[in-house]
């Protein structure tokens, strides 16, 4: 897949949660480089339509394609160019925060080094310490290293900033900016969209 | 890949369930409690008259059936944790999305659950066996028996863990869903026991418990990973 082709498309999209209609005829499309802001109030959607693009959940109707395949139809690899960062931060709390690290590395088959990463993060110090007893903010940072290490061009982030410090924001705001300049592409689902909003970004309300 | 991600899923819930050793510690007690205290409620001269043939056969043969009957319960307990502390975590999401198939995710954590719930059970199972004084050759092939049973037995409430991930109390939805499953290998595995207990060969129900454990094996794990993914939306 050239860059050029890896291109989100979302082509009339209609979501439903249980029997509740969300939203209905949406359409955008980001290419690399570009940033879609999902804004919205609560329980407009936000989430659904993010696990949507995972292909976590199918669409009630209309079509979500990546590279111009449909979602649903990846070849693994092509998969593992999307991550997901959802509300749970997808780490075992049995484990340490190197060993969490380490097994997405592997799974995600990423050649990043996972003590830089975690030094980035300003984790080091905790590397050996259970996840479960780390903070909820040192736990979303955690939960962002693995997304970083996952080395996907597609980033499907749901309230990134939730639990973070003021410098923790910054680092994420930072972490984007670059995904975004080495041509990544990210839609972001976020109910303030202050401090993640760039020059050229693309604002979808819900 | 598919060999890569299972050696890493397996070797992950390994290293979990050293760490959490009540998770899995408590069913092979339940065990250990229940076929145990079970001769405490009866009355063996009853059992030794209504049995008429040897002194001891009414209390082996009650024995094989109490043994197996536990070994099911305490293989049902705690299960609904397969993978709902995956999904709770948001961890099973990410196994979802990564590259690695889902089909050799799920047998990594089936590989580790068996290891560290069915293999201690394969063990434990002939030494309670002596509380019911079941003679050698019935030991060794209850603990065979069961070896054959496991398998199947890991599958079928894998099934029932992943089916209910949604549910809340799930664990008994499990045993209801589950149970009456299992009494395909209730029945063969005590037949064996019996039939090694009279001295009988017994490979008929071994070669049944064999087939039943391939079947499972090999088809229920697409089973359990379609339920997982419909257990996510």
């Amino acid at each position: 897949m050239s860059p050029t082709e890896a291109t989100l498309e979302i082509t009339d999209v209609a979501l439903t949660r249980g029997e509740r209609a969300l939203v209905a005829g949406l359409s955008f499309s980001v290419g690399p480089g570009q940033l879609a802001l999902v804004t919205g109030p609560n329980g407009s959607g936000k989430t659904t339509l993010l696990r949507t693009i995972a292909g976590l959940a199918a669409p009630e109707s209309g079509e979500i394609r990546y590279g111009g395949r449909p979602i649903a139809a990846l070849e693994p690899e092509e998969r593992g160019q999307l991550a997901y960062q959802g509300h749970f931060d997808g780490l075992k709390k049995d484990l340490t925060v190197e060993e969490n690290l380490l097994f997405i590395s592997k799974l995600r088959n990423s050649s990043d080094s996972v003590s830089k990463i975690m030094h980035g993060v300003g984790l080091s110090a905790f590397r050996d310490r259970a996840v479960r007893h780390l903070s909820a903010g040192q736990k979303r940072r955690a939960a962002l290293a693995g997304l970083r290490l996952s080395g996907s061009r597609l980033w499907l982030l749901d309230e990134p900033l939730t639990n973070l410090d003021s410098a923790g924001r910054e680092l994420v705001a930072s972490w984007i900016g670059e995904h975004l300049d080495a041509a990544g592409t990210a839609v972001i689902a976020t109910h303030l969209a202050a401090g993640l909003e760039r020059p050229g970004s693309m604002l979808v309300e819900l | 890949m598919p060999l890569r991600s299972f050696k890493l899923v397996f070797a992950r819930d390994l290293r979990i369930a050293f760490r959490r050793v009540s998770e899995w510690g408590n069913p092979l007690l339940f065990f250990i409690a229940v076929s145990g205290m079970f001769p405490l409620a009866l009355s063996p001269d009853r059992l030794m008259m209504a049995a008429g043939e040897g002194e001891l056969y009414g209390l082996q043969s009650l024995g094989i059936g109490v043994l197996w009957m536990a070994a099911l319960l305490s293989a049902l307990m705690g299960l609904d944790r397969l993978f709902l502390s995956d999904v709770e975590d948001g961890s099973m999401e990410q196994l979802v999305l990564s590259p690695a198939p889902l089909l050799s995710v799920v047998y990594g954590k089936l590989a580790a659950h068996w290891l560290v719930s069915a293999l201690p059970l394969i063990f434990l199972v002939p030494i309670l066996g002596i509380v019911y004084q079941l003679p050698a050759p019935a030991l060794a092939m209850i603990a065979f028996a069961v070896f054959l049973a496991t398998p199947t037995l890991t599958v079928l409430v894998a099934i029932g863990a992943a089916l209910t991930v949604n549910i809340r109390s799930a664990a008994a939805v499990i045993g209801l869903i589950v149970l009456p499953l299992c009494s395909p290998i209730l029945i063969f595995g005590a037949r064996a026991t019996v039939l090694a207990l009279d001295g009988d060969a017994a490979a008929g129900p071994l070669y049944l418990l064999t087939s039943l454990a391939f079947l499972a094996v090999s088809l229920g794990p697409i089973a359990i990973a379609a339920a997982v993914r419909v257990g996510l939306e």
